[in-house]
């Protein structure tokens, strides 16, 4: 088969970048800056989700269309969270009105 | 298709009738597999769902509640899990590269680290169980904080749960893929089983990735 085999060095790159990142993110959680803490935890969580998904699940690699599956399941999840907190969120407003 | 080529195409080890070669038949399961994991998004999808209206609801209970887990135990599981995505993925170059031996050891290796996980993973709950951090009728929490720390915990054990049955489904899956790699069903041409089931692996990885902060990191300062 004519995969793209990438060399064993990609991985461990990958790999000691996620490991640096777990750290970071213990780290960051000790100190309080508010609401940064959660912006930088999730950030990280998400820098790290996309090198898996990039290099360990190959999809750099692959064709367009699993590309495009991918990105259909980040996007119908963000259609979950915004549509959903765009209610929760704004439900103190009718004290306003 | 002469008589000859037809009987070619049968003689190829994994290839089905309706495919017509090795690399199609790949793109087309490295999809399925995808496709699969997408409904697995908007599975756990849903309780990363609740969880964010909860905390946003309370956010001082949650970061009370949060601040009972172990942290130790969590980055710890947290490097194990991400080294055996390491090993899985080594396991998948190895297959590409038909070293059979090579594969089968990195497959183990998976196995362990899983195992080792889920170990990590019962020493926590019956930690909880021990400290009546489990929602319910026994439920022990600082009193102002004891009904919606029950929320916490409920999500702690539905999310963690949903998490370690899919590494349990894993670990089968891992035992299922080391015996076709010891009888010979895993060759250089067809290794997709071990890339899609190393897709499933990569996927209960990152679902613990954003697991470890948004449960055990929360109010981690200031209490």
């Amino acid at each position: 088969m004519s995969a793209h085999i990438l060399p064993r060095r990609v991985y461990y790159t990958i790999f000691g970048i996620l490991m640096l990142c777990t750290y970071l993110t213990v780290q960051i959680a000790f100190f309080d800056l508010g609401r940064l803490n959660t912006i930088a935890a999730v950030g990280i969580a998400i820098l790290k989700a996309t090198l898996v998904i990039l290099y360990f699940m190959h999809v750099k690699y692959s064709p367009r269309l699993t590309a495009a599956v991918v990105a259909g399941s980040v996007f119908w999840f963000g259609i979950l969270i915004v549509l959903t907190m765009s209610d929760y969120l704004t439900r103190a407003w009718r004290t306003f009105g | 298709m002469s008589p000859d080529a037809a009987h070619q195409h049968s003689d190829v080890p994994g290839l089905a009738h309706h495919f017509n070669s090795l690399e199609a038949q790949s793109e087309a399961t490295t999809l399925g597999m995808w496709v699969f994991l997408v409904t697995e998004v908007l599975f756990f999808g849903g309780l990363f769902m609740v969880y964010t209206v909860y905390r946003s609801w309370y956010p001082d209970a949650f970061a009370a509640a949060s601040h009972e887990l172990d942290v130790t135990l969590g980055t710890i599981n947290t490097v194990v899990l991400i080294t055996s995505s390491l090993t899985m993925a080594l396991a998948v170059h190895a297959a590409q590269l038909g070293q059979r031996r090579t594969l089968m050891i990195f497959l183990v290796a998976t196995m362990l680290l899983g195992g080792v996980f889920l170990g990590i993973k019962s020493v926590e709950y019956y930690h909880k169980f021990a400290e009546h951090h489990v929602p319910g009728p026994g439920f022990q929490f600082e009193k102002e904080y004891v009904r919606h720390a029950q929320i916490f915990f409920s999500l702690y054990f539905m999310m963690t749960g949903l998490h370690a049955l899919h590494m349990v489904i894993g670990f089968g899956i891992m035992a299922v893929m080391l015996w076709w790699a010891w009888n010979g069903t895993i060759t250089k041409d067809y290794y997709s089983p071990i890339e899609i089931s190393g897709l499933y692996w990569h996927f209960v990885d990152i679902v613990w990735i954003f697991l470890f902060p948004l449960l055990y990191l929360i109010g981690r300062h200031g209490h």
